[in-house]
């Protein structure tokens, strides 16, 4: 198992019911999550806005701590590890963030910004792996000079994926990535993904929104609604014969090519 | 692939080069002080005191700029008041520049409690009145040089802290400081590697605000006689001096304020102009 997630709690500070004097109160986020993710399996997390998934995928990697419950990544529990414990082991779970102009730094390089976090873990021969790493995600070496500003969107997003893998990691957790993108661009970026996760072995968990996105790329999916699981499962399975309601009602939103035609899977 | 961006030269454009003519020209003034100034900017001639300038009626040949009331050289006074002026612009400003960004840096990315403690020294600071405080901080330390920086330090810093929080703050939000953590960057890295050329090109536009503001700063102090001593002419020494005599030898007054002027000016300028060529973005 790469991660087995016990009974998950997470609440954050309220501020916008912050008392002038006292403790604010907490709001919710998480009610009690529990799911398993195999080796080398793609986990899709489905929900709504304020549904808790972006959270969820902040707790995954511990960027957020857990109120309760319990999260083990490879049997380590690192539910409350404190970040210099954690330094160590980040190499093995990375992510792949919603908005990639805000998630590459500015003012560095494309080259710099995948070399990071291989100089961090030690890595030798740099440049190499930083063209290697462009190389598997389909980018010319010589976007390496490149400030992200002066790429388009699907190559700043496979920047990030690039900077993702390079670090060769056991599980990537991918947040909305392909939102900001157009349709074909969305499409260019889902399979590269798909492909990488197929060579490098990788277990992958992927937050979204978009139902035939889950659909294309998932084998497993994980419904979130308002900070609960209603319903998980395999995805055919789960496409085909919905139990929960708001699974139902979620399907019943894609718009279908013809509307006239039923999903057959 | 060829960069088609990369091959687009922008031109540096009048701004920076006025004012990084002028600063130059001030710079090389100050430095070859003596060698240039025609006449020794101490000495006093009573018998040629008022001197208009040479264009003038009745101007003293050599006396480019005519004479105070003394009977000193103006323009050779100016030359060696650039001195003063850029020592107290570049050592003032930048230590003020880096007392008051690593504190707003580290309360804007650290937020929590050093934030709490700079922030409310900063309002604290900020309802001095900066004129007054200053004017205290000189009758306690005494004139001269140093206490002049420490008091442009002292009273200045919280222009850097404030700004450069809120800077730090609006980038600690973004997810690049986010994916430092998970590719496993200490907090202080992140800040530093991360955060820091973020705000460098904020940091160099105060900067060199900062520097004008110095400049005017030590030219206030002149004003009420707490700058350097008297025998060292600084600018606003001889606006002071000059505003005596100002209906009967205008130039006294005049040429000091026009250099300072064109010097204040120039310095932020210059900071606008920088700011711009060190975004990538703009670029």
């Amino acid at each position: 198992m790469i991660y087995e997630i016990r009974d998950l709690h997470l609440s954050l500070p309220d501020m916008t019911r912050k008392p002038l004097l006292g403790a604010t109160p907490r709001i919710e986020i998480l009610k009690g999550l529990s799911f398993d993710v195999p080796k080398g399996a793609v986990l899709g997390i489905v929900g709504g806005s304020g549904s808790g998934k972006s959270t969820l995928g902040r707790a995954m990697l511990r960027l957020l701590e857990p109120t309760g419950g319990q999260i083990k990544f490879k049997g380590i529990d690192i539910t409350h590890m404190n970040e210099n414990q954690l330094r160590g082991m980040r190499q093995q779970f990375q992510m792949i963030f919603q908005d990639p102009m805000s998630s590459l730094n500015p003012r560095r390089r494309v080259g710099g910004i995948i070399a990071g976090p291989l100089r961090l873990h030690g890595v030798e021969n740099l440049p190499a792996k930083v063209n290697e790493a462009l190389d598997m995600v389909g980018l010319p070496t010589t976007f390496a000079r490149r400030y992200p500003h002066e790429l388009s969107g699907g190559q700043r997003q496979r920047v990030g994926i690039a900077r993702a893998i390079a670090l060769r990691p056991d599980f990537i957790l991918a947040d909305e990535i392909v939102s900001g993108l157009d349709v074909s661009s969305q499409a260019q970026v889902l399979n590269l993904l798909a492909d990488l996760v197929r060579e490098l072995g990788l277990s992958l968990a992927f937050i979204s929104h978009d139902l035939s996105v889950i659909r294309r790329l998932c084998s497993r999916v994980l419904i979130l609604h308002k900070g609960e699981i209603v319903e998980e499962g395999e995805t055919t399975e789960l496409f085909e014969s919905p139990k929960a309601a708001y699974t139902k009602e979620l399907l019943a939103a894609i718009p279908l090519p013809d509307p006239y035609q039923k999903w057959d899977v | 692939m060829r960069d088609a961006r990369g091959n687009i030269r922008r031109p540096i454009g009048a701004r920076l080069w006025l004012s990084g003519g002028w600063l130059t020209l001030l710079a090389l003034a100050a430095i070859c002080a003596p060698l240039i100034a025609p006449k020794d900017p101490l000495m006093q001639d009573l018998f040629l005191g008022r001197m208009p300038p040479f264009w003038m009626e009745g101007a003293e040949p050599g006396y480019l700029l005519g004479t105070d009331s003394l009977g000193r050289d103006v323009l050779s006074r100016i030359l060696y008041g650039a001195r003063l002026a850029l020592v107290v612009a570049l050592v003032a400003g930048t230590l003020t520049c880096v007392a008051g960004a690593t504190l707003g840096l580290v309360s804007g990315f650290y937020r929590g409690w050093p934030d709490r403690i700079i922030s409310r020294f900063v309002d604290i600071w900020m309802a001095f009145p900066p004129v007054l405080f200053a004017i205290l901080l000189i009758a306690v330390l005494g004139p001269g040089l140093l206490s002049i920086i420490i008091a442009i330090v002292i009273i200045d810093w919280t222009r850097f802290a404030r700004v450069i929080r809120a800077e730090a703050m609006s980038q600690g939000a973004m997810d690049y400081v986010a994916s430092a953590q998970v590719a496993g960057r200490t907090r202080f890295g992140t800040m530093l590697a991360e955060i820091l050329p973020n705000v460098l090109p904020t940091i160099v536009a105060l900067l060199t605000l900062e520097m004008g503001i110095a400049v005017i700063v030590e030219a206030i102090l002149s004003f009420v006689n707490l700058s350097i001593s008297t025998d060292s002419p600084t600018w606003g020494g001889m606006i002071s001096e000059g505003r005596t005599s100002v209906h009967q030898a205008w130039w006294v007054l005049v040429f000091p304020l026009i250099t300072l002027f064109l010097t204040v000016l120039s310095f932020s300028q210059l900071g606008e102009g920088l700011k711009d060529r060190f975004d990538p973005v703009l670029r």
